[in-house]
This record gives C-alpha cells, structure tokens and sequence, in this order.
C-alpha cells in the first residue's frame, strides 16, 4: 500500500492520482478549501469522493426511483430503508455487495460484506434477524471460481453462524460472465420498535462521539477507493497485492457489539449512532456531522490502535471491521462505558461535537495539539462529485436481438436437458444456519423466505394492533435477461421478485437494489445502468412498490471484459395472518397441476431469448424478451398471494395445526422462472418427491420458454375438497382477475411425464439436482 | 410447580432467547444467567444453549468451561438436579469434564444446519424420561463440531449404562454409533447436539421437541414437588 501513503515519495499531482482521485478532482477540492490540502485531507476527500463512497457517476440516475410510499418511514440515503410494519413495529432493509473483497479473498470478503451489513441495520435501533446471499460465481468447471464459490460460501456460514443472525435464503447462479468478478451481494432485515428508530446524526455541541469495537490497524485501507472502485486487470502480482486492501472479520466482536449497542438503544443512552463501514473514520465523523449541521473535532491519539507507529491518514481511512460511532451526551457517558464494559467492548471518546461544520483531525485533546486537518465536514459528504458520464446504446444490440433461439433445432431428449439444468442449492444453505430466532417458517429453498415478525428484546404486539404477522423476502437478479435489454430484463426481475414473495402469501411493501455493472467509464455501461434504472422505476411504479434503498456496485470488470449488467432487488412482504404454513413449491400425489398466466393467445407458453436452456444447453443468448404486461402482473399478484394465504380460513378456528392453507384449495404453488415450465415442474417433484404426468407443452419451446406471470399450483381432486370441484373454484377467480388457467394434468407417481417431450424418473432427478455442487464443491457428500 | 430453568449466557451464545421461549410455552419460567455470576440463583434446573461461547475461539467450549457460572453449574449437577447442554452446551459440558467424549469437527467438514430424524435410545436421563425407547423426532441440527467421538472404553460404558439417550436416523456427521445425545450416569446431565427449542411449534416444521423440554420440565418439577 505504499503507492497510495501521503509519505510516499513524489510530486502532489502523483499523489491525489495515487489515492484515486482526478486532477478535476483534486482541484475542486482546493476549490472548497481555498487552498491546498494536505496529504491526510487529501487522503479522506479521496476515500469519500471514491465511486463507492459517493455514487457519483450514479447519482444522477438513482433519483428516477420512486422511493415514497405510506409504509415507507425512511427512504435511500440513511444506513438503511425502514418500512412501516404496524403495530409500532418496523422493519428495516438494506442490499450491500462485496464483490471486489470476495474476489480477492473469499472468506474474508463474504464474512466481512455480512459483517457490515448487520451494522447498517442495527445502527438504525433495529434487531437484524435475517440475512440473503445472492451469490453469482464464474463456471464450476472453472478451478479459480469453484476456489471463490466454497470460499465465499464458508466465510457467510462462518461469520453469520457465529454472530447469531439467521441466513434465510439467497440466490446462486454460475456464469462465465461473473469468471474474474463474482458478485457477492448481501441483504440484511432487522426489526425494530417505531419509536427506536434512530439515525446517525451527531447533534448537541459538546455531546461527545465514542469510538465502540475492535481496536483500529491497516486492515482494510483504501479498500472503497482502490479496490471497490476499480477493476480487475489481467496483472496476477497486482491483483495478489490488494489482499491487504481486504478487511478481516472478526463475528464475536459483532455480536458482543450488536449486543453492548442494542442495550445502549433500548436505554435511550446515544443521540445519534453510525456504523464504521467504507471509508471508516472519516465517513463516519464526516457523515454524522454533516447529517446534524455541526462539526467534530476528533483526536487521533484517543483512536485504540492495534499497532504503534499508525500514521494519522491511516487511522482515519482504515476499514478494520466491527467498529460503531455513538453520539452520547456528556452526562450518559458513564453509562454507556459500563454497557460496554459488562459485553467486553471497547469504548473511547474520541471526538467531540463543535458549532463549527467543521471536521478537523488533531493530534490529541491536550492543549496545544496539532491541527492536523481541517475541512468542511459536509464538503466530505455533500459536494462529492456527481458526474453524467457518457452513455452509448451497445451497438452488438442488434446482431443479439435478431439471433431469434427459437431457430434453434429441437432437442432429442428434453428429459436429458432437463436434468441438466437441475441445480439443488442445499449444499450451500444448509451450511448456513437459517432457523435461529425461531422465526423461519419457509426455509431457503422455496420461493422466498417466510419469517414471523418478531425478535429478541423486540415484543410482539397484539394481534389485534394491525402489525404484520410475518415478512417475507426475495432476491432475484437475471444477467442473461437484462444482457439483451436492460430495461426489459430488469422490469421482468422486479415482477420475477415481487411474484415470489407472493407465492408465500405476501404481498410486496418495499424493495432494495443492487446494481451491479461494469466500468462506468464504458458509455455501453452507463447505458446499461441508466436503462436499468428506468426499468426498474417503471416497475416499481406500476406495482406500487417503493425502493428503500440500493447500493451500487461498479467496475464490475476483468481482463477489459464487463460483466453483463447485473441488477439485484430484495423485495420485501408482509403478512397481515400466518396461522398455517403457506402451500410449499412441491407436487402433492394425487392432486392436480395447472397452469394460470396472462390470457393473451400464446400468453401461456414462454419465449426462448435470454433463457436459461438456450444458454446452458446451446450456449445460444440472443432474442427479443417477452414483455411484462405490469397491469396484469400486479393482479397475479394479488390472486397468487390470496391463494397461498398462510390464513386460516377462519381466524377464529382455534390454533395453528402447521397444515397448509385451507383458506384456499391450493396446496402447492410454484412461480414459473428460468428454465420454464419444465424447470418448474422438475423442481416441485423433487421438493415433493412425487411424479407427474402432464400434457400441456408440446415444443421444446413452450416446455423450456421463459416469460412473466406464471405460476404452477396443486388442487386436491373434487373428492378431497368435500365434492365442490376446486379447479372450477379457482378458474372462476382466475377469470374475476383476468387472468387464464390451463389443466397441465396430475401428480403423482415416480416418473415425471411431459407428454411426448420427458419421462424421467423422479430418483434421477433428484440425484442430477443434488450431485452438482457437491461433486465440484464437497468433500463427496459429507455424512459418514 | 412451574419448574424454574437457569439459562446460562456467555458472550457469543445466541440461543439463550429461543429456549427461554420454548420453556415458557411449555409452562416453565426461565431466567438467563450471566457467565460471570458465581451463582445460579433459584433454579430448579440449569440449561447451556447454543451458540459460540467465546466466539468459539481456541476450541467450542475450551474458554467457557472456565468461566464463574460453571462452578455452580457442577454444583448443581452434583446435587442431581437436570444439567442440559444443547449443541454448544453440550461442548461445554464435555469441556467441562461433566460429560465424557469430545465433539470434533463433522465428518463432511462443513457446517450442517438441517432437520433430522432422531431415535430415543434411552429413556434413562432427565431429558427422555417416559419417552418410549425408538420413538422417532424430528428435530434441527446446527453445528460444524457435531461429531461426537470418545475411546472404546467409554462407548461401551456409555452402551452398558443406557446412557445413550438418542441416536441419529441417518447419521449426518459422523458421530460414533450416531450418537446424538448423552447423559451422565445419573441421567440428569444431558449434552445432545440437536437444538429441541426449534423443533416447539408446528409452524416451523415440527413440534416433537416439546417431548424432550417437556420431560425435562417434569423432571425438574419432580425434584421442586419431591
């Protein structure tokens, strides 16, 4: 890291270059101080100024997201969303990606991306309790990517094991766009009281700021500006030399952190608190005293160190993990010292709150110290850069939008492409423990997460006082969707999510975004991120669902190659009654299958472009994208999440029996995505164990087309339900909505049937799904 | 009488909440205890939750076993009241030297979070009592260091004794004879690896641990009634 010290040797204009910073840059900084800054205000304008810091070739675009609604009670911009649950209960959200860490190093960057994510929630006064993980790696062929995949995969079981917060559900999706860059995003949800809601202001002149948690080192320096805001280059002695750039985490010090602050919260014992995450000292003094219209003074000698000789530019830009910033009043101090001191946590006082608006670093609080910097403390914050890069529509557009995969000669067997494309994640959620807190009613594995409201030190109101009974959580993200339209693809992920989350019974309140993309420098890029972001507006407006928060993740590159534009959402649900568990995305012998989807001729069968069969089958990614009809879909939703109602049909009829839903027939249900109508299938047998035959599809193409709003459900045969016929139950619902339903056929048995297309074995199934990950990730299954 | 249960919390335990909810709504009260008190207070029994004791740094349990609250814990045990350590308790308790054998890393080297089938084996502890031996639960497992080992000898103690008190199904991490939990030879220390609190409301996927915290609480009422 010598190349980026302030000691380092050189003329000034190396310098502000070395730390990241342009000469357009670093003369508006002189600009706003009125003269020349030093080397450490240098340092921190470049931390804070990085591109992931600041968001600033983003920024400009990120206010086309609608980001207002009833429930919304905090909106992007704060550490995270907070959306109103009822009740006076809330609930908190917020996406974060470590993708540039992880490819360095794994398990420390997975473990230190759940590390600061957890603190982004509880600095809101909010009790995390579930954590996603979409992780998207390079090919399992490739020797480098298997290494990331299980390293990544080992350092989220590992830390969020420890630390004690449930890891509920994610995504996992291998291809060679992600080979030198895999994406690994995080999704955090706490839960807190309304009225503990607090934000990271620093207010009230003389109130001091403590420094809580882990003592400060050289970990970690630089890491928003010279690792996440850069790509990869084809340069192996440079890249290996970023591993420093890599924070390492430590989760008993989280949680005895989450604990001391928590306790510190309930006491009403801190006037404002922020997390040390990106950038760490300096955003943290930087931000709070923005936030609160004051300025800080901040001793670099009060810092703890964890080793001597820590120049002042490191202690101030280092990104050692576990570490949290409390605004407290001079009189609470003794209070907060002895939280601290029962959970084992560090405590000092290491800044303190001035009328000023200025952020001036000092040497010590002895009279007489030295300045050792002095800034405006919103200029760190507020006057980052925005740019509006140059965007150029990508001109291989054309040539991928007229390769039609629907001329793509028929398969001989689709049973054989069908159990290629089985792919059972188990082997990487049942390293997680996604049960604590005893909240998790749908474990990962199912369409989205289903967790009751409730936390530790977080009471459960009455069910009587109009708060959510339940949350519900998806994460969905399509690179081969929004690689042939960006606009398209991404409002086909946010129906995709919001569809999801519905199949357990809910119904979409918020969502948060990860935008992952390539190097904004490339116009294609930005064009790809703006069009992205349009599309997401237009979906989430049309579906009434706010966005409470995003983060932006660029440079998404390697060897001069951008990853296809990877735009993440977290949609979150809620539930007003869970008295049963919702039908589970699995086939029930016996029963039978149909199909409901848009109306419009052909409406039920799929497109080929962009799908996963055509890629993974042929290595074909071309075509025209099936619009969404956003009308219609927020319809299906409302139907799908009535139909998979986890409500008793009457509440009154006494307690929970853990059955599926009777409020409506359907006991088993299932959003139709990727891999089609035949995927779909394939997976609910296998969640049920349980054949088909079914004669619907007739093509390859409508077997493994993708499009939106579809969804698979399971109806007990007329004799079950008391002799009334459910099918035509539910086709006159389908109808009222506008929507079409089709009769597939029927479960049971131990082949699944698709007439004249697949006759698998159930067995067989189950064993391609189970032996992908295992065989190129495991030790060759585990038990003894 | 509502038998009163001691719920033991170290820094790094995370399951201390969920027991204390299983307990509760199976009639009990239930009290956390903090590592560093010397003692238990009024207690009719004592429970080690799950979690990371310690961060599990060193070794699981191997920093646990010396704090303040684990002399009363012996104390308690020695008296024949239930001593019960789930998962990262059960570590403990063999950190402790208050249950033979050891708990290594699971045989698939990863960390396993699922629910199992497991089998009572005994119905000779605090834990299983009235439960009839080969009773079938299903109950969540969650832990890297689940692999219950110890020499030939103790195994055969432990067989002879009946102090093998459940056994895994389908064995998922190599533990020896499957082993799932075990007691001490007086039946009222138990260490088992599965978690009983999460297996309490049909909801969540099963019930069948109200069985177990429901023996348990009956046996520690017994004592209060006796």
């Amino acid at each position: 890291m010598t190349d980026s010290s302030p000691a380092s040797p050189g003329a000034d204009v190396s310098l502000h270059r070395a730390l990241g910073l342009t000469d357009d840059e670093a003369a508006a900084i002189t600009s706003l101080l009125g003269r020349e800054p030093n080397h450490l205000e240098l340092a921190m304008y470049a931390v804070m100024w990085s591109e992931h810091c600041s968001y600033k070739s983003s920024r400009v675009h990120l206010g086309r997201l609608p980001s207002e609604g009833d429930r919304v009670l905090v909106g992007p911009g704060e550490n995270a969303g907070v959306v109103d649950a009822g009740g006076g209960l809330a609930v908190a959200l917020r996406i974060e990606s470590h993708n540039h860490p992880s490819a360095i190093e794994p398990y420390q960057g997975a473990a230190t991306g759940v590390g600061g994510i957890l603190r982004d929630i509880f600095t809101m006064g909010a009790r995390p309790i579930a954590i996603m993980d979409p992780l998207r790696f390079g090919p399992l062929d490739d020797a480098r990517s298997r290494w990331i995949a299980s390293g990544v995969v080992a350092g989220i079981s590992g830390y969020g094991n420890s630390v004690g917060v449930p890891t509920v559900g994610g995504e996992l999706v291998f291809d060679t766009c992600y080979a030198g860059n895999p994406l690994v995003n995080v999704l955090c949800c706490g839960v807190l009281p309304a009225d503990r809601l607090v934000l990271g202001a620093a207010t009230g002149i003389g109130n001091l700021a403590v420094l809580l948690g882990s003592s400060t080192g050289r970990d970690g320096i630089g890491g928003v500006s010279v690792l996440a805001s850069a790509g990869f280059t084809d340069d192996a002695a440079a890249e290996e030399a970023k591993r420093p750039n890599v924070q390492v985490g430590d989760p008993f010090e989280e949680k005895r952190l989450i604990e001391a602050c928590l306790e510190l919260l309930d006491a009403k014992l801190v006037v404002g608190i922020q997390d040390l995450g990106g950038a760490g000292l300096t955003c943290a003094t930087s931000e709070t005293a923005s936030r609160g219209g004051v300025g800080m003074d901040v001793s670099v000698a009060a810092v703890p160190q964890r080793e001597a000789g820590m120049e002042a530019w490191e202690v101030l830009t280092s990104e050692s993990q576990e570490r949290m910033l409390a605004i407290v009043t001079p009189a609470a101090l003794d209070a907060v010292l002895s939280v601290c001191e029962r959970w084992e946590v560090q405590a000092a006082v290491v800044g303190k709150v001035t009328g000023s608006g200025r952020l001036r670093i000092l040497t010590s609080f002895a009279p007489g110290a030295e300045v050792l910097a002095d800034v405006p403390a919103a200029t760190l914050h507020e006057d980052a850069p925005k740019y509006h890069r140059p965007m150029a529509r990508p001109a291989w557009l054309d040539d991928l939008a007229s390769a039609d995969p629907a001329r793509l000669p028929a398969p001989d067997d689709c049973g054989s492409d069908l159990l290629s494309l089985l792919v059972d994640p188990a082997w990487v959620y049942r390293q997680y423990d996604h049960q604590l807190f005893l909240n998790t009613v749908v474990a990962p594995g199912g369409d989205a997460a289903l967790l009751r409201l409730a936390a530790p030190g977080v009471r459960p109101p009455p069910p009587a006082a109009g708060a959510a009974a339940a949350i519900a959580l998806s994460t969905d993200g399509n690179a081969r969707w929004c690689a042939l339209d960006p606009r398209a693809g991404t409002i086909a992920v946010v129906a995709e999510s919001a569809l999801n989350v519905a199949c357990v019974g809910a119904r979409p309140v918020a969502l948060v975004n990860c935008l992952n993309f390539g190097n904004p420098e490339h116009p294609e890029v930005m064009w790809q991120l703006s069009e992205a972001i349009d599309g997401m507006a237009e979906a989430c407006t049309a579906l009434g669902i706010p966005v409470v928060g995003g983060n932006v993740s660029l440079y998404n590159e390697s060897r001069g190659r951008d990853i296809d534009p990877t735009p993440v959402v977290g949609t979150l649900g809620l539930v007003d009654r869970l008295e049963r568990r919702p039908p589970p995305p699995a086939l029930i012998p016996g029963t039978r299958i149909a199909l409901i989807g848009p109306p419009a001729p052909g409406g039920l069968d799929g497109s080929l472009a962009g799908s996963l069969w055509a890629d993974k089958v042929r290595g074909h990614r071309g075509g025209v994208l099936p619009p969404v009809d956003l009308q219609l879909h927020a319809r299906l939703l409302g139907l799908v999440a009535s139909i998979a109602s986890p409500a008793g049909e009457d509440p009154t009829s006494g307690p929970a029996t853990g059955e599926p839903a009777a409020g409506s027939s359907v006991v088993g249900i299932h959003d139709v995505s990727e891999g089609g109508i035949g995927l779909a299938l394939a997976e609910m047998a296998i969640a049920g164990r349980t054949g088909c035959r079914v004669s619907g599809p007739l093509t390859h193409v409508a077997l493994f087309g993708e499009g939106p709003s579809r969804v698979l459900v399971c109806l007990p045969p007329p004799a079950a339900a008391g002799g009334e016929d459910p099918y035509a139950a539910l086709a006159d619902r389908v109808a009222a909505a506008g929507l079409a339903v089709v009769d597939l056929g029927t479960a049971g048995g131990d082949r699944i049937v698709v007439e004249g297309l697949v006759d698998i074995g159930v067995d067989q199934a189950v064993e391609a799904a189970h032996a992908v990950l295992g065989d190129a990730l495991g030790l060759g299954g585990g038990a003894a | 009488m509502t038998a009163r249960v001691g719920v033991v919390l170290f820094p790094g335990t995370n399951c201390e909440h969920d027991v204390i909810a299983a307990v509760e709504a199976l009639g009990g009260s239930a009290s956390l205890v903090w590592h560093g008190e010397t003692s238990l207070g009024d207690v009719d029994a004592v429970i080690l939750p799950g979690g990371f004791a310690h961060g599990d740094y060193l070794r699981p349990g191997a920093i646990a076993r010396f704090s303040p609250v684990m002399a009363a814990v012996s104390q308690l045990a020695s008296a024949g009241a239930p001593v019960v350590g789930i998962c990262n308790g059960f570590q403990v308790l063999t950190e402790a030297q208050l249950l033979p054998g050891a708990l290594q890393k699971n045989a698939g080297l990863s960390f396993l979070c699922d629910t199992v089938a497991i089998e009572v084996a005994s119905s000779a502890s605090v834990l299983t009592a009235g439960l009839p031996v080969g009773t079938t639960l299903r109950v969540p497992i969650n832990h890297f260091e689940g692999n219950y080992t110890c020499d030939a000898a103790t195994l055969e103690e432990l067989r002879a004794g009946g102090r093998i008190i459940l056994r895994y199904a389908d064995n998922p991490n190599g533990s020896v004879y499957d082993i799932a939990g075990i007691a001490n030879a007086a039946g009222n220390v138990v260490g088992l690896m599965p978690h009983p609190e999460r297996a309490c409301d049909p909801l969540l996927g099963s019930d069948d641990g109200r069985l177990l915290l429901g023996a348990l609480l009956a046996s520690a009422g017994a004592r209060v009634g006796s």
